[in-house]
């Protein structure tokens, strides 16, 4: 491991780091401390990706941080700030199975994806294609914390990191997307979050709570 | 000549940790009081308490057994057996070609069962309370804990402490991102087992919520002074094992046992103790004391990243 | 040098021969009592001592005159059969001097047939360690089988052992018929049933993988193994403990035995995959096991349920030494191997010394439950601090023998990484933390089990009137400890001895495992290494340097007073933990394994009760619904008993219509 240059074992790290933050957001149940995760992964993406572009010279991947930073870290979390204030959620205590479970769960999908990614990575020929089994375990990480929530600001959270891990694991195994496609892709979210947003308002005014079990009951009466 | 010198280490380690342990419990306990805007108690506190107690008469409940009076002696033993295998100072012990990493895991579990067969041999609520709660943490820590030796030692492929230590600080600098994931698991498990907030408050009064002082309520005089000089001792061992996995730079290692190198790895021993005190007292001072049974789960976190420090590391060793 | 396989097979008859004097005066309790049970431990001694050096020399086989026409009785004495017979040899001699003392007239079987039981269970264990053939090895396991079942219903007078020994039997049963499919699968086409011929057999691998599929069922009903467990925890508290100890201690192991035989011997070359049944089927029994050892109230269930955790680590070896094989990484299957046997030969002596130190207890209390003991570490010294070698022990605590078992496996599985199929590398690694939890948590319920029974202070007032054991029983106790410790402190010399099966199965030419005898280096290129002497040796001065220094410089005085009672004047020995007590956070932790019924008491009761049963969910979710399918199966065949003469002769008249057209 020593033997890797420098800025390939700090890409490492910040691989690792990523994986725990998913990994914490799993378990967290303040829907605060959640939106700061998602801002701290933005930030270790946008990190990851200039270190990158320093690495291999191209300039796309420099405005592809830019993107990062100004969507992921600054703008997104204050706006899911914003709705977190104006809807009055704070607390996703209740959850599918206990903590746990849910960490042990979390666990054995990492062994899959790391297993998973393993014939993908030798196919693969940039210097960073271990990422790419962090990247899978990313994406099915955050999918199982939208699975194991209530609340309906969490399934964002988890919505938004899943992005994030597809975003990482285009980056480690093609250096990037194109940028036509990286627009498109956060035009795409950005317009998600604004339909989310007003959907939020609505099921509040219908139900007088965002928990989700409320919209069990929109089913037909056997 | 080198057998000399490694013998030499080897004393010197152990009676380094006996001598500089209540010492070590005295700076965090400094570090505790300035943190919390108190009067700092002395920093050689400790050692006039046990002082103190062996001096005292010893009272023995009436149905107390051998067994509890024998217990101080067995877990003050395994203590000083466990300083005699992790590497403080230099990475050539003698004493470690006779016990690896999971012996000393089982030395720090069999001062465990020892301390909770006394516990519950004087027969009251308390003693055999603080001896299930005790249990019950030990168990988690215990798979925690050899996971995260399982981890150190995918290194240097040894279990052997000192052949662990010496692969990290002989090997140039590199990140090792599963290291740092062990590194918080181990100082989950070192707050865990030895009865630190947010696990256990090593100062309360209150036998409800104790897991570790529960234990040492029958003892007195010279018996509690060994339980306490041990409990200090632990945490000691502890510490070393944490510097011993994580930052052995500045041990003297194997190939450069010399008395310079010796000497040189003194202060610098001091100095990671000293961080150390720092850390665990701000570390206490801003958790706060956990439920009894969210124990556990603060156990099965540390177990976790235990786990991912050990997939991470399998995963990144195909490096390009 | 007598052939091995003769002396052990004479010793053997001599056992038979034990147990038919026994037969021919059943009433003469001091002729059982003081001597054919120290004679039959005798012969039990001599045949460890055959075994350990016969081990070495290349086996010989015996063709005896008996048995069927063209399959008579073969028998051989190689180096695994070698160290199951010391494991039944050693282990029987202590149980047999405990059980001299222990034996009493007014039991419900007269002593003399009950040695006719004991001393016949225990030839045919060595028989079916010995067999070569597949005649001879079931019809020594029906025998090991009928006769524990005779055993286990002792006392036949009470309905629950009845049951007890009604389900060993069945479940006992429905292993055999596995066993007798695997070797009926195993002789490939040639219709020879000697292990000779099913050793030279060329299965296809679908075959070889069936047969290993019966014998997994077959051998792992009898070892306790889950799902197939739910005999075990009613059939060991049920018999004698003397009983109980030859049962955990050694039958479990036979069944171990076989398996091995099985994989190892007769099939040959075990494929990889197979070794992921008995691992993960293994991880999940030592789990399942020691998480309801720590909920039980009754401290031979708890044993049990124990003895459940231990196989469960026997097979997690079995799989990972398969693994370890199949792959190709002989060395290490060889060490898996190993350990497996160590642990199987320490848990003999160390379940043994428990059941006897219960046995002893309940002789003299005549109380199973946890919750009327207690404080007998004053009234019964000498039992109490052999028990306490025994507890220790099984905790996995150094110096003693079952630190040494564990550390091997452990070292075994700190390899399992390197193992080149994608996902097992990384989920070998979380196999040995689960064998770490189910280690500590051994540990925590030996210090339950320790702690209740002998510490504290005494539940019931009649505890007063207990008594030390007898010098027979002692001895036993002190055999069996003296075995623990000694596999502790001298590990080397006996994985030399083991280290032959590998050689002899053929996994390694040469031994692997380094060190001298004072020092065990398991793998050669690592330098991790275990010396129990010197550790012991450490840790003894250390303590004398620490109570002649306090005593020189200081001072030695104590007093006596009252237990710090925290102002609560009236603390009486009912506020001590219970054996409930000491199990809760268990039962709260690991809440899903358990089916709990709990009666709470309401304000208004004058007798208010908590009543709590903690049940087996595999028997609810599992054997109930299957009891129920047979029950109605049988209700719908019943319909055939009509009553009536004349239908009853006309089944008669269609058979012999269908026979006529189908012959002619």
């Amino acid at each position: 491991m020593s033997e890797l240059p420098f800025d390939l074992q700090i890409l490492n790290a910040l691989a690792a780091l990523f994986l725990l933050l998913a990994f914490a957001m799993l378990a967290q149940r303040r829907v605060v401390a959640l939106v700061n995760l998602l801002a701290f992964q933005g930030a270790l993406l946008c990190a990851a990706t200039l270190l990158l572009a320093y690495r291999t010279g191209q300039t796309h991947l420099y405005f592809s941080a830019l993107l990062t930073l100004a969507l992921k870290v600054a703008f997104l979390p204050w706006l899911l700030h914003r709705l977190i204030r104006r809807l009055g959620v704070y607390w996703d205590s209740e959850q599918l199975i206990n903590t746990t479970g849910t960490m042990l769960l979390g666990l054995l999908i990492v062994i899959f994806a790391f297993g998973l990614a393993q014939p993908i990575a030798a196919l693969a020929s940039t210097a960073t294609r271990n990422a790419i089994g962090i990247a899978v375990a990313v994406v099915l990480l955050a999918f199982l914390t939208m699975i194991t929530r209530r609340k309906a600001m969490s399934q964002v959270v988890g919505f938004l990191s899943m992005e994030n891990g597809l975003f990482f694991g285009a980056m480690s195994a093609t250096y990037g997307m194109p940028m036509i496609v990286e627009l498109g892709v956060a035009l795409d979210v950005l317009v998600a979050m604004l339909v989310l947003g007003v959907f939020f308002f609505q099921i509040r005014e219908q139900f007088d709570s965002l928990d989700l079990h409320h919209l069990e009951s929109l089913k037909e009466e056997q | 000549m080198s057998a000399l010198i490694s013998w030499l280490t080897q004393t010197l380690e152990v009676l380094a940790a006996i001598a500089v342990a209540p010492l070590f419990s005295g700076w965090i306990a400094q570090c505790r009081a300035w943190l919390q805007n108190k009067s700092a108690p002395s920093i050689w506190l400790p050692y006039r308490a046990i002082h103190k107690l062996f001096h005292k008469e010893a009272v023995l409940a009436e149905s107390a057994s051998p067994l509890f009076r024998f217990a101080p002696y067995a877990v003050f033993g395994s203590m000083v057996c466990a300083a005699a295998i992790i590497p403080s100072m230099g990475t050539r012990l003698p004493f470690s070609s006779a016990a690896d990493a999971i012996a000393l895991v089982g030395l720090l579990a069999t001062a465990r069962v020892f301390v909770a067969l006394a516990a519950m041999d004087v027969g009251t609520a308390f003693g055999t309370l603080g001896a299930r709660r005790e249990m019950m943490v030990g168990f988690l820590a215990e798979p925690a804990l050899l996971m995260v030796i399982f981890v150190a030692s995918l290194l240097s492929s040894s279990t052997a402490l000192p052949a662990i230590s010496n692969a990290l600080a002989t090997q140039p600098f590199a990140l090792y991102p599963s290291l740092a994931f062990t590194a918080v698991a181990f100082i989950l498990v070192l707050l865990a087992e030895n009865a630190r907030i947010p696990v256990d408050n090593p100062a309360t009064h209150l036998e409800l919520t104790m897991i570790h002082e529960a234990m040492l309520l029958e003892y007195s005089a010279r018996h509690l002074a060994l339980m306490e000089w041990a409990a200090a001792l632990k945490l000691f061992n502890y510490a070393c094992i944490g510097f011993a996995l994580f930052v052995p730079w500045g041990v003297a290692t194997a190939e450069a046992q010399t008395p310079a190198a010796l000497v040189v790895s003194l202060p610098i021993l001091a100095a990671k103790l000293a961080a150390a005190g720092v850390g665990l007292a701000l570390i206490e001072t801003v958790s706060a004391k956990l439920r009894v049974f969210r124990a556990p789960e603060f156990l099965a976190t540390a177990f976790m990243l235990a786990v991912l420090g050990l997939l991470v590391n399998l995963l990144q060793r195909a490096s390009p | 040098m007598p052939d091995a396989t003769l002396s052990c097979l004479t010793l053997l008859g001599a056992w038979a021969v034990i147990g038919l004097v026994g037969l021919a005066r059943p009433g003469d309790v001091r002729l059982v009592a003081r001597f054919l049970f120290p004679l039959g431990a005798f012969v039990g001694a001599a045949l460890a001592l055959v075994a350990l050096v016969g081990a070495a020399e290349p086996p010989s086989q015996l063709v005896l005159p008996l048995g069927l026409p063209d399959l008579p009785f073969h028998v051989r004495a190689d180096a695994l059969a070698c160290v199951f017979l010391f494991l039944l040899g050693s282990a029987s001699a202590g149980v047999s001097l405990f059980a001299a003392g222990y034996f009493r007239s007014g039991e419900g079987t007269p002593p003399g047939l009950l040695c006719l039981q004991y001393h016949l269970f225990l030839a045919s264990m060595g028989l079916v360690l010995l067999a070569d053939d597949a005649y001879l090895f079931m019809l020594a396991w029906e025998t090991m089988a009928l006769s524990s079942y005779f055993l286990v219903t002792t006392q036949h007078r009470l309905p629950e052992i009845r049951r007890a020994g009604f389900l060993y039997l069945l479940i006992a049963h429905v292993g055999a018929i596995a066993i007798l499919l695997c070797f009926g699968v195993l002789q490939g086409g040639s219709w020879q049933f000697t292990f000779d011929a099913m050793r030279s057999a060329q299965l296809e691998p679908k075959s070889a993988a069936l047969a290993f599929l019966l014998a997994l069922i077959g051998f792992g009903a009898k070892a306790g193994l889950v799902p197939l467990h739910v005999w075990l925890p009613e059939a060991h508290p049920a018999a004698p403990s003397p009983v109980s100890a030859l049962m955990s201690g050694v039958m479990l192991k036979t069944a171990l035995y076989g398996l091995l035989r099985v994989t190892f011997d007769l099939l040959g070359h075990p494929v990889w995959s197979w070794g992921l049944a008995p691992l993960a089927l293994g991880l999940f029994s030592a789990l399942y096991g020691v998480v309801f050892a720590a909920a039980q109230t009754d401290m031979k269930r708890l044993l049990a349920w124990s003895s459940i955790e231990n196989v469960g680590i026997l097979f997690t070896g079995v799989g990972l030494a398969i693994v370890f094989a199949g792959v190709g990484m002989q060395p290490l299957a060889s060490l898996a191997l190993v350990a497996v046997l160590y642990h199987a030969v320490n848990h003999a002596f160390m379940k043994s010394l428990l059941f006897v130190g219960t046995g002893s207890v309940l002789h003299a209390t005549h109380e199973r439950n946890l919750g009327k003991l207690g404080g007998l570490i004053r009234r019964m010294p000498r039992v109490a601090w052999l028990t306490l070698v025994g507890a220790l022990a099984i905790a996995g605590l150094p110096p003693l023998n079952g630190f040494v078992s564990e550390w091997l496996l452990l070292q075994a599985f700190l390899s399992a990484y390197q193992v080149p199929k994608p996902f097992v590398g990384m989920l070998l690694p979380l196999g040995a933390a689960l064998v770490a939890l189910a280690a500590a948590l051994a540990g925590y319920v030996m210090v339950k089990f320790y702690g209740v029974i002998f510490l504290g202070q005494p539940r019931e007032p009649s505890l007063e009137n207990a008594r030390d054991a007898d010098t027979l029983e002692r001895v036993g106790l002190g055999w069996l400890a003296a075995g623990c410790v000694v596999l502790g402190l001298l590990p080397r010399p006996f994985i030399a001895f083991l280290e032959l099966v590998p050689i002899q199965l053929g996994l390694i030419e040469s031994r692997t495992i380094g060190g001298s005898w004072w020092r065990v280096v398991p793998v050669m290129e690592r330098q991790a290494a275990y010396a129990p002497v010197v550790f012991l040796f450490v840790a003894a001065l250390v303590i004398a340097l620490t109570v002649l220094v306090v005593r020189r410089f200081y001072h030695a005085r104590a007093r006596r007073a009252a237990p710090w009672d925290c102002g609560f004047a009236r603390l009486d020995a009912r506020m001590q933990d219970t054996a409930e007590g000491f199990g809760q956070p268990i039962r709260h932790i690991f809440q899903p394994f358990f089916a709990m019924r709990r009666e709470l008491p309401s304000p208004f009761d004058a007798a208010p009760r908590y009543h709590v049963t903690v049940g087996d969910r595999i028997w609810t979710l599992a054997y109930l619904p299957i009891a129920d399918l047979v029950q109605r199966a049988a209700r719908a065949v019943a319909w055939l008993q009509q009553g009536r003469i004349a239908t009853y002769l006309l089944y008669s008249f269609v058979t012999l219509l269908l026979m006529l057209g189908l012959v002619l």
